[in-house]
C-alpha cells in the first residue's frame, strides 16, 4: 500500500512525448498543472478544470483523458502524448496540417485537447462517419469556429487514409495502449 | 478550482481499501476513474481527508457471465463496457445506454461502479441498473452484501453504502427471451447531463400482449425512478399502449426545477420520451425469439 501524506512532496516519474520527466507533486496536483508547472509542457491547456471543455485532453497509456481531472500521483510511470507529440519533427502531421488547410481553429485554445481527442479516437475507429465524428467532439467547447471546419478536416484525413488503402492512424510517434 | 489538501492512499487490496475506508470513518473519498470525483474536489464540493485510489485492485476488473446474471466489476471502464461484446449480447439495455454516458473522453476513464456509487440522478448507469431489477455488490470488513438497486439509492449523491464499505461490483440481470430494450434522453448536449433519461425493458407474449414491463425515469426525481406499470399488463404490446405508459407516469411523476429545466417542461420530456422508449421496446420485443 502506498500512502502519501496531505503535503508530503513526491517524485512521479513520467514518459511524455518519448522522453522520461520527473518532477514533485503533492497528492492535490493535477496532472495538467504537473504538466505545466513541473515539466514544462505548455501545450496542455488548461480551461474549466472540470472536465467539461475538454482544452487539456492528453494521451495517458494511449487514451484520450482529460487531465485536470487526474492527479499527478495517479500518473506515475504513465506514458503520456501531449500535442507537443504530435509534429514529425517540424513538419505538422497529417491531422494538424488538415486542420491548417480546413481553417479547423481561430485562436487556437482548444485545438491541443481535440488533437489529442481525435488521434486516439482515429486509432480506435480509422472510418468513422461524420456523426461519429461529431460526437467524439461533443467532449470539446470551441467558441470560435463552430466546429465545422474540424469535422471537414477530420473527415479529410479519414479520406486520404482510404485512398492509400492504409488504417495507419493519423499520428506522430505511436505510443502502447496499456490498461 | 484547485482540490484542498489530502492524503492519497493505494491500496494493494480491497481488504486494505476497507481498512482506510474504516480508519477515515467517513472523511475518506473514493477514488477510480475520477470522472464525478475529480470536478467535486476541484469544485471543493468535497473536502475529504483522504482519497482512496482503488484503481490497481484487480479483482475489481473483469466481466462474468454467470446464470441468470452477469457481474461487472466495480473498475470496469464505461469505454470497455461499451466495446465489449459480451455486454451488448448478455445486457443490451447496457450497451444502449452506454454512448449517452459523458463523453468519448470521459468514458475512457469513468467506470461502471464509480457512476453508480456517485448516485447523481440523472446519471444512465444506475438508471439502467434500478430498471433491470439489478444489484449493487458491496465489499465490508466482515462480509461482502448485495442490495437491490432500487434500495440502494437513497437520493442525490446519497446511498445506502456504509462508509467503511466498498463497491466491488454490479449485477446485471441477463436479456430475457421475448424482451425487447429502449434507450432515450433530453440532454443540451450530447453526453451532457440528461434532463430527462427513460429506460424500458418489455416482455411481451408471443400473441402480442405485456408480459412484464419495466419503465425507469432519470434526471425527473432525486434517484432512478421505476414507474409502476402493472396495470398495462396484459395489454396489446402497441404504440397506444406505450402512448398510455407515458400518460400514466407523466401523471404520477413528481419533477424537479433546477436551473436546466421546470418541473412542467421535464413532465412533458418525460411523456415524450416515454411513449417513444416504450413503443421501441415492444417493437424489439417483438422481433426476440
Amino acid at each position: 500500500m502506498k500512502r502519501i501524506k496531505p503535503h508530503e512532496r513526491q517524485r512521479v516519474a513520467v514518459t511524455v512525448n518519448g522522453r522520461r520527466l520527473s518532477g514533485l507533486a503533492e497528492p492535490r496536483l493535477l496532472l495538467s498543472d504537473f504538466l505545466r508547472h513541473e515539466l514544462m509542457q505548455f501545450g496542455v491547456r488548461v480551461g474549466c478544470e472540470h472536465g467539461v471543455c475538454g482544452a487539456c485532453t492528453v494521451l495517458v497509456n494511449g487514451r484520450a483523458v482529460r487531465s485536470c481531472l487526474q492527479f499527478a500521483v495517479e500518473a506515475d510511470g504513465a506514458v503520456i502524448t501531449t500535442v507537443e507529440g504530435l509534429a514529425e519533427g517540424d513538419a505538422l502531421n497529417r491531422l494538424q496540417a488538415a486542420f491548417r488547410q480546413h481553417h479547423a481553429l481561430q485562436c487556437g485554445y482548444c485545438t491541443a485537447g481535440i488533437l489529442m481527442s481525435t488521434t486516439h479516437f482515429l486509432r480506435e475507429n480509422p472510418r468513422p462517419t461524420e456523426a461519429e465524428v461529431r460526437e467524439m467532439l461533443s467532449g470539446h467547447i470551441c467558441r470560435c469556429t463552430g466546429y465545422h471546419g474540424m469535422v471537414q478536416a477530420i473527415l479529410h484525413v479519414v479520406a486520404e487514409t482510404e485512398e492509400q488503402g492504409s488504417v495507419e492512424p493519423a499520428e506522430g510517434r505511436p505510443d502502447p495502449v496499456t490498461t | 478550482m484547485k482540490p484542498a489538501a489530502f492524503e492519497y492512499c493505494r491500496p494493494d487490496t480491497v481488504a486494505e481499501a476497507v481498512a482506510l475506508l474504516t480508519e477515515f470513518d467517513g472523511e475518506a473519498s473514493v477514488l477510480s476513474g475520477g470522472m464525478s470525483l475529480g470536478p467535486m474536489l476541484n469544485m471543493r464540493l468535497v473536502r475529504p481527508q483522504a482519497v482512496v485510489d482503488i484503481k490497481h485492485l484487480r479483482s475489481l476488473e473483469g466481466i462474468e457471465v454467470r446464470s441468470g446474471e452477469v457481474w461487472t466489476g466495480g473498475l470496469v471502464r464505461q469505454a470497455d463496457a461499451l466495446k465489449s461484446e459480451t455486454l451488448a449480447r448478455t445486457v443490451p439495455l447496457l450497451a444502449l445506454a452506454l454512448p449517452f454516458v459523458g463523453h468519448f473522453q470521459t468514458r475512457n476513464r469513468g467506470t461502471l461502479g464509480g457512476s453508480v456509487a456517485h448516485a447523481d440522478p440523472s446519471a444512465e448507469l444506475p438508471l439502467c441498473l434500478a430498471t433491470l431489477g439489478g444489484q449493487v455488490e458491496l465489499g465490508g470488513r466482515r462480509r461482502r452484501r448485495r442490495v437491490a438497486a432500487r434500495d440502494f439509492f437513497l437520493g442525490t449523491f446519497t446511498t445506502s453504502r456504509e462508509p467503511a464499505e466498498l463497491l466491488t461490483g454490479l449485477l446485471w440481470p441477463r436479456r430475457e427471451p421475448r424482451t425487447g430494450y429502449a434507450f432515450d434522453e433530453m440532454a443540451h448536449r450530447h453526453g451532457d447531463f440528461a434532463i430527462v433519461a427513460v429506460a424500458a425493458a418489455a416482455t411481451v407474449t408471443p400473441d402480442g400482449r405485456v408480459e412484464r414491463l419495466s419503465v425507469g425515469l432519470g434526471g425527473v426525481e432525486d434517484r432512478p425512478m421505476v414507474g409502476d406499470t402493472g396495470a398495462f399488463l396484459g395489454h396489446p404490446a402497441t404504440p397506444d399502449t406505450a402512448t398510455a405508459v407515458a400518460e400514466a407516469l407523466a401523471e404520477r411523476c413528481d419533477p424537479m426545477t433546477d436551473m436546466k429545466a421546470s418541473a412542467d417542461y421535464r413532465r412533458a420530456l418525460v411523456r415524450e420520451l416515454t411513449g417513444r422508449t416504450v413503443a421501441r421496446a415492444f417493437d424489439q420485443a417483438r422481433r426476440e425469439p
